[in-house]
């Protein structure tokens, strides 16, 4: 198995096909990224309310 | 016959509970296979002779085309579990699966035209196998759209579950639509019956990207299944000693 390209610059070219190929990996790991992180950044705000809202109820019930 | 342990299996916090430990192995995993069969792909594998270089998308094109219909599937039979047994973890994983989806077919699409247009020479083509991908893409958006219709959260999760158990009539459409109607998408690469029409040194590097394209998809239907279960119990106990063991623990690394 040996890298298919001579230089970085070859690498990123791809004789005219970089353009197309590098947009398509940037498009997938980004998106592949959002879904990861998005339901991380909605258990941390969930988590976030329930407290403000645990908090409220405690502060009402005082007398 | 005993039936305990598939009632647990519907238990949404038996299911939060018992997946926590795995997320880090999962995490790892995933984006270990993701990103050493990207490379794989990009730089090691040959040149294709016709395609050339632009062939490399297919090694993501590909695997996530597969996932997206696999989670087709997950959808419509966590809909009709749910549906059946009234269980309430399957609605929470069937609602969990419509946002991955979307997003799937989504990268599906665009990775397509992309390939499309130095390949074929068009971004896009009303060929049948897009157009019925097309559709797949239009079912996990009405999906979304259903749930968010409704007030009542258990009318929402019938008429979800009901179109996405009409809507798997779309998905053998969509696999065999290359061979019923050959216009412009080439046939399978991979077969499961008969020869693969592809070298092994391009073809190892697609299977580090499915297996770890399976694992992601694990790993991030998971993680949303979680959110939505916290969401659906935040009215019960457990939910609420979990926020509270939260807020403990994060004032300790506050002090510490």
């Amino acid at each position: 198995m040996k890298f298919q390209f001579d230089s970085l610059a070859d690498f990123m070219h791809m004789d005219g096909h970089g353009v197309f190929v590098w947009t398509a990996y940037a498009l997938v790991y980004g998106i592949l990224m959002y879904l990861t992180i998005s339901p991380l950044i909605q258990k941390k705000n969930f988590l976030k309310q329930q407290k403000k809202w645990q908090q409220l109820q405690k502060d009402s019930n005082l007398p | 016959m005993n039936w305990q342990w598939f009632h647990r299996l519907g238990s949404p916090r038996w299911f939060y509970e018992k997946t926590d430990s795995w997320l880090p192995w999962l995490m790892v995993s995933a984006w270990g296979l993701l990103l050493v069969g990207g490379i794989w792909g990009l730089g090691f594998a040959p040149e294709d002779a016709r395609q050339h270089n632009s062939f490399r998308i297919l090694y993501i094109h590909a695997p996530v085309a597969y996932i997206s219909m696999s989670c087709y599937y997950i959808m419509a039979i966590s809909g009709a579990v749910g549906l059946i047994w009234k269980m309430k973890l399957p609605f929470m994983v069937m609602k969990a699966c419509a946002p991955i989806g979307l997003g799937l077919t989504i990268v599906v699409l665009l990775t397509g035209s992309i390939w499309g247009k130095p390949t074929w020479g068009t971004w896009w083509e009303w060929d049948a196998r897009l157009t019925s991908y097309l559709i797949l893409s239009f079912l996990y958006l009405g999906a979304i759209a259903l749930q968010q219709a409704f007030q009542n959260r258990d009318t929402a999760d019938k008429a979800s579950a009901i179109l996405a158990l009409v809507g798997t009539v779309n998905i053998p459409i969509i696999y065999k639509s290359v061979d019923w109607w050959y216009t412009l998408h080439q046939p399978a690469t991979l077969k499961i019956v008969g020869k693969s029409t592809i070298d092994p040194s391009m073809l190892y590097p697609l299977f580090v990207m499915i297996i770890g394209f399976y694992v992601f998809f694990t790993l991030v239907l998971i993680l949303h299944t979680r959110t939505e279960i916290l969401r659906r119990e935040s009215r019960t106990q457990w939910v609420k000693d979990l926020v509270v063991d939260n807020s403990k623990s994060k004032g300790e690394g506050a002090r510490s």
